[in-house]
């Protein structure tokens, strides 16, 4: 029930990030969402796509440095205070979030967000205890 | 042993052997170049006065300079029909320097690199791949020689194509390769990433040839379980002869210098002073058989230590460290003495880390600027961007205790520092330019 996530090393100057995407393109790899976290010189750009290990092979291919990494994906629904009230679980539950993201486009009515968490497995345990539903990738990549 | 009787000469009859030979390369330095003579001359030193090893101070020393002025064949020392071969230094800075051989000099040059072979266990059934460059440089042509007076079957494929090098490797079953350490890193990297399916494990391969270029101890570590071979060293400069001049055995803990050969001295960089042994210091070259281009107290800029210890190999040639560093290639960082060598210990103490990384000097306003640019590779990356912060973290801590400077990291792509399959550029020094 992980997702995959395709995380790049780019360097912080302007056409990096489009060299990256050129790469992908290329491939013919459609990006399901993205995002960016920057530090001074670098940045990791990470995101969702339907074909993730061979988007890693592409970059390898033309010398981009990347990784897979295991991201739950989950349902939330689509009101005021949804995710404050997950969020709220996490803390129960003593689960550190490292980072988070969203998806663009809804699932059905409900809206679909990525954690990173520093311990997946508890999470996982924790969040279907708790009745979430955990998307597969296999649902996100529509494959 | 190839020559057991020098290899393992008594340190007295060793040097009542250089003795001799040095009074007749000193006296054919003098006699026969004019460079030599008219520089003698006018420090008022005359060939008679060596009478023995104490007498060496007297000599003046020969320069890096006085060979680029001397550019092409101003130091050789026999008629030019004697010459057989030249070879050339690569010259980064002003004229190359030119190295002449006569047919005896390129007898002992390759008998030099037969003895290093041996000391790595080689013997005529070895199948030795010479992946150096062919041609001026001394390096193929040099192993290669050495490796025929051997008896070697000698694979002349020259440096680059890295294909080409693993498809001889299985098909020839090559057991020793010949190269700079690293484009032997490069050839791993080339295996990890594009040719994963090749196991060099299953291959003859089992012991690399590496000179040309300082390398450190966690360096060997690193190609010795990537590509499963052991790693020797193999020291030389062209202007004493070439690769040879001294080189590692089985023990991995110093090169054996050639003795018989070529007499060596450590003296203090800045005063020229000859330091006792043991001490660490520059050091000097006396070529004390060669014709045609003789070396008589070069000053190799080489920072190194000269010991004697008793070797399990078996050998009493004096030992050489390891050369961390040419004080040509010494940084001073606000005043702290840097070797482009100690930065990449550092580097290469950081899990994962290769070698591709490069030193960026710079002068903002009175202060030296240091950078060091680490290419960020697939086992060194995390997606996380404070594991990564952390990584820089520990190597600007580890520059700080260890080297006492404080430089700045810079994560960088792969790829993006500028690669050589000769000698690497580690170094740009803005400050000089």
């Amino acid at each position: 029930m992980n997702v995959k996530q395709l995380s790049i090393f780019l360097e912080n100057k302007p056409g990096h990030l489009e060299n990256a995407l050129k790469v992908l393109s290329d491939k013919k790899i459609n990006i399901m969402t993205l995002t960016i976290a920057e530090a001074s010189d670098f940045g990791i750009a990470r995101m969702i796509v339907n074909k993730p290990d061979e988007a890693a092979a592409a970059l390898r291919e033309q010398h981009f440095t990347s990784s897979i990494t295991d991201v739950l994906a989950i349902e939330l629904e689509d009101v005021p205070g949804a995710l404050l009230k997950a969020l709220h679980i996490f803390s129960k539950h003593s689960l550190n979030i490292e980072y988070m993201y969203a998806f663009t486009q809804k699932r059905g009515d409900r809206a679909v967000m990525i954690f990173r968490f520093d311990d997946i497995e508890s999470a996982k345990k924790s969040l279907t205890a708790e009745g979430y539903n955990i998307v597969k990738n296999i649902d996100i990549i529509g494959a | 042993m190839f020559n057991r009787e020098f290899e393992a000469m008594p340190l007295n009859k060793m040097r009542e052997l250089q003795t001799e030979r040095l009074k007749w390369a000193i006296r054919h330095a003098y006699e026969n170049n004019a460079f030599y003579r008219k520089k003698y001359d006018a420090a008022g030193f005359h060939p008679d006065q060596f009478k023995s090893l104490d007498d060496m101070k007297r000599v003046p020393f020969l320069t890096k300079q006085d060979m680029r002025e001397n550019y092409p064949f101003g130091l050789f020392a026999v008629p030019m029909e004697k010459v057989v071969r030249v070879h050339a230094s690569t010259g980064t800075t002003g004229n190359a320097t030119v190295v002449g051989y006569t047919k005896n000099d390129v007898e002992v040059f390759a008998e030099v690199v037969a003895r290093c072979l041996v000391a790595y266990g080689a013997t005529n059934k070895d199948v030795i791949q010479v992946a150096y460059g062919y041609g001026l440089f001394t390096g193929g042509l040099g192993l290669h020689y050495g490796s025929e007076k051997l008896g070697c079957l000698t694979v002349p494929i020259s440096g680059g194509n890295t294909e080409r090098q693993l498809m001889l490797i299985k098909d020839f079953g090559s057991t020793m390769i010949a190269c700079t350490p690293s484009y032997a890193l490069n050839v791993a990297d080339y295996i990890e990433k594009k040719r994963p399916d090749f196991d060099m494990r299953k291959t003859k391969l089992r012991a690399g040839i590496f000179g040309a270029e300082a390398w450190s101890e966690s360096m060997r570590k690193e190609i010795e379980t990537r590509l499963g071979i052991q790693a020797y060293d193999i020291y030389g400069l062209s202007e004493v002869i070439g690769p040879g001049v001294s080189g590692e055995c089985s023990e991995k803990s110093g090169l054996h210098v050639h003795e018989d050969h070529f007499y060596v001295e450590i003296i203090d960089p800045e005063t020229g002073e000859i330091l006792p042994e043991g001490s660490k210091g520059e050091i000097v070259y006396t070529t004390i058989t060669k014709e045609a281009f003789p070396g008589i107290r070069y000053r190799s800029r080489d920072i190194t230590r000269l010991y004697r210890e008793p070797c399990k190999c078996g050998r009493t040639l004096v030992k050489m460290e390891k050369v961390t560093g040419r004080s040509d290639d010494m940084l001073i960082i606000r005043g702290v003495n840097v070797f482009p060598s100690q930065i990449e210990s550092v580097l290469m103490e950081v899990e994962g880390t290769q070698p591709h990384y490069q030193i960026i000097v710079d002068r903002k306003g009175a202060m030296d600027d240091i950078e060091v640019k680490v290419e960020v590779s697939d086992k060194l990356f995390s997606d996380e961007v404070k594991v990564l912060e952390g990584l820089s973290k520990r190597i600007t801590d580890r520059f700080r205790s260890v080297l006492g400077i404080s430089a700045k990291i810079t994560l960088v792509e792969p790829q993006t520092i500028p690669r050589s399959e000769g000698k690497a550029v580690r170094v740009i020094d803005k400050r000089k330019i």
